[in-house]
């Protein structure tokens, strides 16, 4: 099927909704394989907050299951960025890091007019804010632990960054009359990311933000080639019972 | 008989090493009093290093049934067939981690540490509840789970909450309450899958053929095979028999079962007007036997699996550690 994108909101509300979504999915396969039993607690819970805005959103699309489970690869609009595989710790920390200063950014914007995201954003921002808080943390402790770490920190904050481009181009529907500035919203992104990296002694990449594909892909529907596995996983039982309810 | 104040300064003399024998045997008497009391032992009382013993076995096991527990069910987070399940899965498996973490802590009031325990469950040195050694073959594993796994859990654990060991039973009470949430949340997910479609009610007769049986093991072995029972009952630390209890789980399954529209896999279950409980059939104890011993179908999976997320994650506990040796912070 395909997706209900019959208004801008509409639109917003999935791009929104599909990148809580994957990410959350992304988080959660993590149970049962983290560092440490707090790191099982934490990322649990971010992959939680994640799938409740997820659903929020998605429902203002339609029916979040059918949006979830029934589009195919190509209709998906999240980030690029959201999709990447976990990597090692330090890896997931980098998407995390990147991820959730641009979601805090957004989501503090989003509450400063009186738009239709206004209170989803108000719920979510303090949710980001705690995730945004837990990323910058571990980025110091692994940039500035040990050696392998700085060097695994590193490797996640290069490998990541040509995905970060695609953040600031325009979510369809989402502009000023909604409080969103989208140059600002890099230029704070870019301060705020630098001062951590900078902070726990790593450098800032220097390459460019967008990868071979144009920025702004995932939003049309273009992603990368893990994502397609990862829907596998995710939709197989559902759509193995057409019509059923769990 | 003297009074709960006497026993307690008693049991808090200082100095349990190079006490003499009369001594010990004052401390011992104080104990033994405070226990037939029902008052709480505290981490700083006087105890039996046996009784001591026997909680850390008690704890551990318990905590890392919690910690080996979460794969089976996070083996179906990714393909939760709805958001709503989903969610419900992921705040299950996490809550598990967070059991897991007031069971080491309350072991740790007894001189322990979890680095310790952790390390004695990776060398086998310390059992999980065998059930965990069984697969997830299907979702509906997961509504059993939650309707008969956390079931027996929680007629196990309620009787906890009333342990003699204060840190234990005071994590039992909290546990408790969330195991409870799960065990309904698990009940009502079988029930929408026994009431869908003809596959969905197929899937979860499948998953409750499977999992009663080895629900039923984890009371243990029967009473007059269990080695720890007669003392752990002595000191206060259980409250019932393994078969008193699984014998309280079967009459509270039955009529659970028939509201589900589930059947049970016992030809042999009966109710017994005189006894006025249910009759059930014999329990495969070489099977028990065999997965204890680390013979079960997924035993080593499960070690393995905890084993690898421990050791690759030993360079982000490294680096936790370095960073706060560097900036003066207490190690996490």
């Amino acid at each position: 099927m395909t997706a209900p994108v019959s208004t801008t909101a509409t639109a917003t509300a999935i791009a929104l909704g599909d990148d809580a979504l994957v990410l959350s999915h992304r988080l959660g396969e993590w149970a049962g394989h983290a560092p440490v039993l707090e790191e099982e607690v934490a990322l649990a819970n971010i992959a939680l907050d994640l799938l409740g805005q997820a659903r929020i959103l998605l429902s203002m699309a339609g029916d979040e299951d059918e949006l979830a489970y029934l589009r195919e690869e190509r209709a998906f609009r999240n980030l690029q960025l959201a999709e990447q595989p976990n990597g090692d710790f330090a890896h997931t920390i980098a998407r995390q890091l990147y991820f959730s200063t641009y979601q805090s950014l957004l989501y503090g914007q989003l509450t400063a007019e009186d738009g239709a995201f206004a209170p989803l954003a108000a719920k979510a921002v303090k949710e980001v804010a705690y995730h945004q808080d837990h990323a910058e943390q571990w980025t110091l402790r692994l940039g500035d632990g040990t050696a392998e770490s700085h060097e695994r920190m590193q490797r996640g904050i290069d490998a990541l960054w040509r995905f970060t481009g695609e953040m600031f181009q325009p979510v369809e529907g989402l502009g000023e009359s909604d409080g969103v500035n989208w140059e600002a919203l890099h230029t704070s992104w870019t301060e705020s990311v630098t001062s951590v990296i900078e902070k726990a002694t790593l450098t800032v990449p220097s390459g460019p933000q967008e990868g071979a594909w144009a920025a702004g892909a995932g939003r049309q529907g273009l992603h990368t080639e893990s994502f397609g596995r990862m829907l596998a996983e995710m939709q197989h039982l559902h759509r193995s019972h057409p019509g059923a309810s769990w | 008989m003297a009074t709960a104040a006497e026993h307690q300064t008693a049991r808090s003399a200082p100095g349990g090493t190079g006490a003499d024998a009369a001594s010990t045997a004052a401390y011992e008497s104080a104990f033994d009093a405070a226990v037939a009391a029902d008052e709480r032992i505290e981490p700083r009382d006087w105890m039996p290093d046996a009784y001591r013993a026997s909680l850390v076995r008690q704890m551990a096991q318990h905590a890392h049934s919690e910690i080996i527990g979460m794969q089976p069910e996070a083996n179906w987070i990714t393909r939760a067939p709805s958001l709503r399940r989903k969610a419900i899965l992921m705040a299950k498996v996490q809550d598990e981690a967070g059991h897991g973490l007031y069971l080491y802590s309350a072991a740790e009031t007894l001189g322990t540490g979890r680095d310790e325990l952790l390390d004695k469950l990776h060398s086998g040195r310390q059992k999980y509840s065998s059930i965990f050694n069984y697969p997830t073959l299907t979702w509906a594993d997961v509504g059993a789970i939650g309707w008969l796994v956390d079931g027996a859990a929680i007629t196990n654990q309620v009787p906890l909450c009333r342990c003699s060991y204060g840190p234990y039973a005071r994590a039992m009470v909290r546990i408790c309450k969330e195991e409870s949430f799960h065990q309904r949340q698990g009940y009502e997910s079988l029930l929408a899958l026994s009431r869908g479609t003809e596959a969905q009610h197929a899937m979860a007769q499948d998953a409750v053929n499977r999992w009663w049986w080895p629900s039923l093991m984890m009371f243990g072995p029967p009473d007059d095979e269990s080695s720890h029972s007669e003392q752990s009952m002595t000191w206060k630390i259980k409250r019932h028999s393994n078969d008193e209890l699984r014998q309280r789980f079967v009459d509270i399954c039955v009529p659970q079962a028939e509201s589900l529209g589930l059947t049970l896999p016992d030809p042999d279950l009966s109710w017994n007007e005189e006894r006025g409980h249910h009759d059930f059939g014999a329990i495969d104890w070489t099977e028990f036997w065999a997965v204890l011993k680390g013979n079960g179908p997924c035993n080593e999976q499960r070690i393995t699996q905890r084993k690898s997320a421990h050791d690759e994650g030993a360079w982000v506990r490294e680096a936790a550690a370095a960073f706060a040796a560097k900036h003066g912070e207490a190690k996490a």
